[in-house]
């Protein structure tokens, strides 16, 4: 039904979109010129192979309205980490809500700002990058994005700073004034030797059809550091599509995590390009499904230049009739001598209809490489079992605390502290109380 | 403590424990040799339960009761300890958080109440101390990256911790150098008691220098073929298995 989101984008430009400048709206265009070329995927594409967008294709979704009542500081409370010192802008349906934000305490040289006052504050930081490191070219679903770029978070750290308490960006979709979707764009811009960590939260504030497609466009410069974690916990029956795309610089760090456990169908793409000498890029991640969830990520990692070092690696749980996809490609192009990679994907199915499709891709163009990758599907190991029971663990036990320790070992490579504590109290909870 | 009646036992279709018969009573040490495929590790596994093996006849009585008809955690719980020839890796569940699970869970069988934190870092700290091992081991998940010597240590320390009334030590001398060979006897030594016992399950008499036995059994074809006393052990070291194996494979 790629109509109804014509007819919106009509709506957006004669009115919403208004305060955008000229270039934001010609891009707008050519997005929107795009998507309707493009079309939604169909599972012939071999990069959505295993994943049918059917559901979200089918339905119509005008831009999600504003909640039937104001969302509060305390519905927000279990999606904050028990932080108060964190500087965060919530977005609720996809508009920036500043009651609810707080950026105090920030260092200077940073600037953190919805979309709509980036346009006003970092007019040619903006103009530079919006849409560019993102390319919606061949990617309908961000080209469909790009159409409806309107609000989203942008953040741009300068030279040399450090921003010491995580910076939270925050969205909550609350359906109770109808069906919807929001089209959330992101900008994280770290000058050369800047750090930060920026967490990204979606999460449902009720039940009820929405749909979700973000992206988050990134530049991590010469020497920078950013620790990246995106937390997908929608509501059981939303959709969510959400693009992370990165460029890193010379000497510069990406420490990535995705958590994804909510939707009815999710689809998460972690793109990261190498493009200096000396980086490194860590993505991990964990899926946690039940039910007739369908959880896809899709990463890519292009090692353009040599001497950089890519980990990754995915776990996923699926229990009930959960549909897992993981695709892992890493390119490394001619030029990326000395390239160290190292990919991993390890699924625990608790039942008998859970599946996982797993595919990972190694495409290398030169000569003098170390990577590697590898992929196990299974259930429980027996013999870790046998051995919790020899010490006198029940059986139901062994199987709860093998289940968290499975998710658990990946968990724990998660640094910010808060977030970590929180999902493995969550994901205890989860396998250990029937 | 422990009477083992004509034990028979297969793995898939093949048949390697044929017809064992074994009474350790309690204070007592006893040493199960005998060379590699002979059936040691499985009398061991069998003992604690491992679903891998079916028990074809015999019987197996511990105090009294059907020890076959406990499943594996009863065993532990009534006091059975197997240190594994193989310790098994568990990444993401802490060594301390899974000692103190295995030692509330032993605790609750035997009617007591679970032990708070604070007196359980308190014991551990006790117990590491018997086999020399680094308190950071605990924050660790268990047996992880460890080295060979480590996680024979674990098994030892777990042991400690655990106190059972019959351990059963599947050739916790495999891989270790001499040092670490000393640390693990005098781990097993000091937790001797005049009330539990221990089956040392060994190719090389090399252990039994630091744990000296009571009893030892040389084990081939699956069946005891000679006992004897600590002397034993030492004739093997001279002549090898071989003079015990004529006639014994059937």
């Amino acid at each position: 039904m790629i109509e109804s989101y014509l007819k919106g984008f009509e709506q957006l430009a004669s009115n919403g979109g208004s305060a955008a400048p000229d270039w934001a709206r010609s891009l707008r265009l050519s997005a929107i010129t795009r998507f309707e070329a493009l079309g939604f995927p169909t599972t012939k594409n071999e990069d959505w192979h295993f994943t049918s967008v059917a559901p979200i294709a089918e339905r119509e979704f005008d831009l999600l309205a504003p909640p039937a009542h104001r969302v509060t500081a305390a519905q927000l409370e279990p999606l904050t980490f028990g932080a108060t010192d964190w500087h965060t802008l919530v977005f609720v349906n996809g508009r920036y809500d500043a009651s609810l934000s707080s950026t105090k305490g920030l260092p200077d040289g940073v600037t953190l700002v919805p979309l709509t006052r980036a346009y006003e504050e970092l007019p040619l930081l903006v103009e530079q990058y919006l849409g560019k490191v993102a390319a919606y070219e061949g990617q309908t679903f961000t080209a469909l994005n790009t159409a409806f770029l309107d609000d989203g978070a942008v953040l741009h750290v300068g030279r040399e700073v450090e921003v010491a308490r995580p910076i939270h960006l925050l969205f909550v979709s609350d359906p109770s004034a109808g069906a919807g979707t929001s089209q959330p764009h992101n900008l994280i811009v770290l000058d050369r030797s800047a750090k930060a960590t920026v967490i990204e939260s979606y999460a449902g504030l009720g039940d009820g059809a929405y749909f979700t497609n973000v992206v988050t466009e990134v530049v991590v410069g010469d020497g920078a550091t950013l620790t990246h974690l995106k937390l997908q916990r929608e509501s059981a029956q939303a959709y969510h599509v959400g693009t992370v795309d990165v460029r890193q610089a010379r000497d510069s760090h990406l420490v990535q995590f995705s958590f994804a456990t909510g939707a009815a169908l999710s689809r998460t793409n972690i793109y990261t390009e190498l493009r200096g000498e000396g980086c490194g890029a860590t993505l991990n991640g964990l899926y946690l499904g039940d039910g007739e969830q369908h959880i896809d990520h899709q990463t890519r990692i292009e090692h353009v230049e040599p001497n950089c070092y890519s980990r990754e690696h995915y776990k996923g749980i699926l229990d009930g009739s959960a549909h897992g996809v993981f695709n892992g490609k890493v390119f490394v192009h001619p030029a990326a001598q000395k390239t160290d990679g190292k990919q991993t994907n390890n699924t625990l199915l608790l039942s008998e209809k859970a599946q996982i499709d797993t595919k990972p891709q190694l495409e290398i163009f030169a000569d003098d490489v170390k990577c590697t990758h590898g992929a196990t599907v299974g259930r429980l190991d027996e013999t870790s079992l046998f051995y919790m029971k020899s010490r006198g663990i029940d059986a139901r036990t062994a199987r709860e605390l093998l289940t968290y320790a499975f998710a658990a070992d990946v968990l724990e490579t998660i640094e910010q502290v808060e977030v970590r504590e929180a999902l493995e109290a969550a994901t205890l909870q989860r396998y250990t109380e029937h | 403590m422990l009477e083992i009646k004509n034990l028979h036992a297969t793995a898939g279709d093949k048949e390697i424990l044929r017809g064992i018969d074994l009474t350790v009573n309690a204070g007592e040490v006893h040493a199960v040799m005998g060379p590699n495929g002979s059936g040691k590790s499985t009398l061991a596994q069998v003992l604690a339960g491992h679903p891998a093996y079916e028990v074809t006849a015999g019987t197996v009585t511990y105090e009294g009761e059907d020890l076959l008809a406990m499943d594996p955690e009863v065993r532990a719980q009534q006091g059975i300890f197997l240190a594994f020839q193989y310790p098994v890796e568990i990444p993401g569940v802490s060594n301390a958080y899974f000692l103190r699970a295995a030692y509330n869970e032993i605790r609750k069988a035997r009617g007591e109440e679970e032990i708070d934190p604070m007196s359980f870092a308190d014991l551990m700290d006790e117990r590491m101390k018997l086999v020399e091992m680094d308190p950071a081991m605990l924050s660790r998940s268990v047996n992880t990256g460890f080295s060979g010597g480590e996680k024979k240590r674990n098994e030892i320390l777990q042991m400690a911790v655990l106190e059972p009334k019959l351990a059963v030590l599947d050739e916790t001398d495999s891989g270790l150098d001499i040092d670490a060979l000393r640390i693990v006897a005098n781990g097993v030594n000091s937790l001797k008691r005049p009330d539990n016992a221990t089956i040392v399950v060994t190719h090389y008499q090399r252990l039994l220098n630091y744990i000296v036995p009571d009893f030892v059994h040389v084990l081939a074809g699956g069946r005891i073929v000679r006992s004897g006393g600590k002397e034993l052990a030492l004739e093997l070291e001279e002549k090898g298995y071989d003079w015990l194996l004529e006639g014994a494979v059937a």
